[in-house]
């Protein structure tokens, strides 16, 4: 018992000053992090203004003089084009010549005077983020201004009725994001689910190329002829991984929330909790990433492609509603997945397990078996 | 107990699967060191020496018969071996960014020892590997040879009674080479340690007490350095020929002649009788108009009798097929 502590702790002090000596990992630990959070904070955005927009107002009425001059107000419209019919608008999007459309029906005026109205909008489909931030800011506007209406009408006696945008096809999520992320600040959006990604490359990169790069070089023989157990071999090169990716996730949210002034709502606890269910999950996967690939190349391709799908399929920029299934089922696949879903919900809207225990049983699902994954590969034979 | 037998394979069977067809690498070797003997594993590449030495340590699981290490057997008592023997593998790299006091403590610290004791241990073991003045150098910055004696040293941490060693000077310079078997020889000389190396170099085989020659998987030969040599048939003509491939082929035809080797220049001639194939071979030579020179019997090394019995093996093997 005291040896196996002792070899443990041999292995985990080897592990650590292996981390901290090459500088290939450290940049990738500490420093690729910093310059994706800086990065998306301040060069990218995924909301569009002034979005060129053409109008149809069949109704010409002052309801509808006042709708518009609401989108452009809210400085993500531009009225670049008036036109007469949908059609016209269909063709002007396909021309590339506008982006969005909105058509405004004849009865515009008397429909809100019943707390009925609606508009049709019309988007670009083959640039979704024009769509969602498209979509989003007319939802914002539309609220905006029937949330006017209804006080004007419960004024006249009439029952408050939400104003009523149709928009075919566009996802219920992002209703969601407007509710809690009213003025769509990206960061506040982007922030958790760049944790996850950080704290999953970390994870995976490390348990997949540690232990390929044992085998490869042949210190992985050498180790498993000495007395260590091969569980012990496994753990002492996990364990300090796990706690970079802790560090990191420290890192991150103290930046994001002392100097982005990101709100973090819920109970940190909870999020440590479920980010070291989340760890062993990502490690999972890199230890059967490192069972299948058979040299550190191979290693690295495999983990850029579980990375690349992760940027794409977990809902960490794109929505996931919008998905064929699938694609879905790829998702699932990835740990980070539920992950994104469980910080957001704990950072930005502050839930507690209660709300999260799909995502968060999902998780002690996925990690449970990492760990029989890693039990099963940590063999005292090389074959 | 002098005689104690220390490694011990009977029968000993390890099959490979290679693209659906099964090759058997280690193929009934039989074998036993006794305590306090060196023995030396030798045979082409990819005869199955690394593998021998993996399923007699438990690294590879053993198909068919017996093996054991200090009376342990190699596959139920793996952990027993690992505590009671050194090992270094022939990739052996040690963690390049650790130094060399680092990686030493951490072999020291795999095996349990003891803080208390580390520190009188390992100054030991870095002047006996003429590594006193490197402690803080990362491993991956010594020189080859250094490497090598690293990896010794981490090997013998733990005070083992025997160590296996699977080509442990491959790619070192010959006075590197040359160091490593003196610290061996003096081990053996200190403290009895029982030595079993797999190695490609003749002139280490021929520092054994013991030597085993490997051929596909089978011991085709067992014995003393001396008995191997023995066991070449004839004796040894050498000399240099003006013109070499006219003269290989007239000799390889030749009555009287069992063997035909190159060496360099040289030809290495296997004769039934000296006396009277020198002269038939210096007519017929000279009848073809070629010129020699340095024409002298010798004595055959570990080489030409390696070389020797996998060559009669290879012919044994043809004409079975």
């Amino acid at each position: 018992m005291l040896k196996s502590f002792q070899r443990l702790w041999a292995l985990f002090i080897k592990e650590l000053t292996q981390i901290l000596r090459d500088r290939r990992t450290l940049v990738l630990f500490f420093l690729l992090p910093l310059i994706e959070l800086f990065l998306f904070a301040y060069a990218i955005s995924l909301t569009v203004t002034h979005l060129p927009t053409a109008v149809v107002d069949q109704s010409l009425s002052l309801d509808s003089r006042n709708f518009m001059r609401a989108l452009v107000n809210s400085g993500n419209f531009e009225l670049t084009v008036m036109l007469q019919n949908e059609d016209q608008v269909l063709q002007a999007i396909d021309s590339g010549t506008v982006k969005a459309g909105v058509v405004i029906p004849h009865d515009f005026s008397g429909q809100v005077l019943r707390g009925k109205a609606s508009v049709l909008m019309l988007l670009d489909g083959s640039d979704s983020f024009s769509v969602v931030s498209g979509y989003n800011a007319a939802l914002s506007i539309a609220q905006r201004y029937s949330l006017d209406l209804a006080a004007e009408l419960v004024q006249t006696g009439s029952s408050p009725q939400a104003f009523n945008p149709q928009v075919a096809g566009l996802p219920i999520s992002t209703v969601t994001r407007v509710l809690y992320n009213p003025d769509i600040t990206d960061l506040v959006f982007i922030l958790p689910g760049l944790i996850a990604l950080i704290m999953q490359i970390i994870v995976v990169t490390h348990s997949a190329l540690s232990i390929v790069r044992e085998r490869e070089s042949g210190t992985l023989e050498q180790l498993l002829s000495t007395p260590a157990r091969p569980f012990e071999v496994v753990i002492g090169k996990l364990v300090p991984g796990m706690l970079v990716a802790i560090l990191d996730m420290a890192v991150i949210l103290a930046i994001g929330v002392y100097w982005f002034h990101v709100p973090f709502q819920g109970s940190l606890l909870t999020l440590a909790g479920l980010a070291i269910i989340f760890i062993i999950s990502g490690m999972g996967l890199g230890l059967v990433i490192s069972a299948i690939a058979r040299t550190q190349r191979q290693a690295q391709q495999f983990t850029t492609v579980i990375q690349l799908l992760a940027m794409l399929l977990t809902g960490f920029i794109y929505p996931r509603t919008t998905m064929p299934l699938w694609t879905r089922i790829i998702g699932n696949l990835i740990p980070m997945t539920y992950f994104v879903r469980v910080i957001r919900g704990i950072m930005t809207k502050g839930v507690s397990l209660n709300f999260l225990w799909t995502d968060s049983l999902t998780l002690v699902v996925y990690a449970s078996i990492a760990l029989a994954i890693a039990a099963a590969l940590s063999k005292k034979r090389l074959d | 107990m002098p005689d104690e037998i220390v490694i011990s394979a009977q029968e000993m069977v390890k099959r490979f699967k290679v693209r659906g067809a099964t090759v058997c690498a280690v193929d009934h070797i039989s074998l036993e060191v006794k305590r306090g003997e060196t023995f030396g594993l030798i045979g082409p590449d990819g005869a199955g020496k690394s593998t021998t030495i993996r399923v007699i340590l438990g690294l590879l699981r053993r198909d068919e018969g017996r093996s054991s290490v200090l009376g342990f057997d190699s596959m139920r008592d793996v952990y027993s071996i690992r505590e009671h023997s050194g090992y270094i593998a022939q990739q052996f790299t040690l963690p390049a960014d650790l130094t060399v006091m680092e990686n030493l403590r951490f072999f020291a610290d795999l095996h349990g020892i003891p803080k208390n004791q580390q520190k009188h241990n390992l100054a030991e073991l870095l002047k006996f590997a003429g590594l006193s003045g490197f402690t803080s150098r990362p491993a991956g910055r010594l020189s080859g040879g250094m490497k090598k004696k690293l990896a010794l040293a981490c090997s013998l941490i733990h005070q083992p009674q025997v160590v296996l060693l699977d080509e442990p000077t491959l790619g070192v310079d010959p006075v590197s080479r040359r160091e490593f078997w003196n610290l061996l020889g003096n081990l053996r000389a200190e403290k009895g340690l029982t030595i079993f190396v797999c190695t490609p170099y003749m002139d280490e085989a021929e520092r054994c007490n013991q030597v085993g020659l490997v051929y596909k998987g089978r011991l085709i030969a067992r014995d003393t350095p001396a008995g191997i040599k023995k066991m070449v048939r004839g004796r040894l003509l050498e000399f240099k020929p003006s013109k070499f491939v006219p003269a290989r082929e007239l000799m390889a035809g030749m009555a009287g002649v069992l063997e035909v080797q190159t060496y360099g220049a040289m030809l290495h001639i296997f004769v039934d009788d000296v006396q009277r194939r020198q002269i038939q071979i210096e007519n017929a030579l000279g009848a073809q108009g070629i010129e020699w020179s340095g024409m002298r019997v010798i004595e055959p090394r570990m080489e030409e009798a390696f070389i020797s019995l996998v060559t009669r093996q290879e012919a044994v093997d043809k004409n079975g097929e």
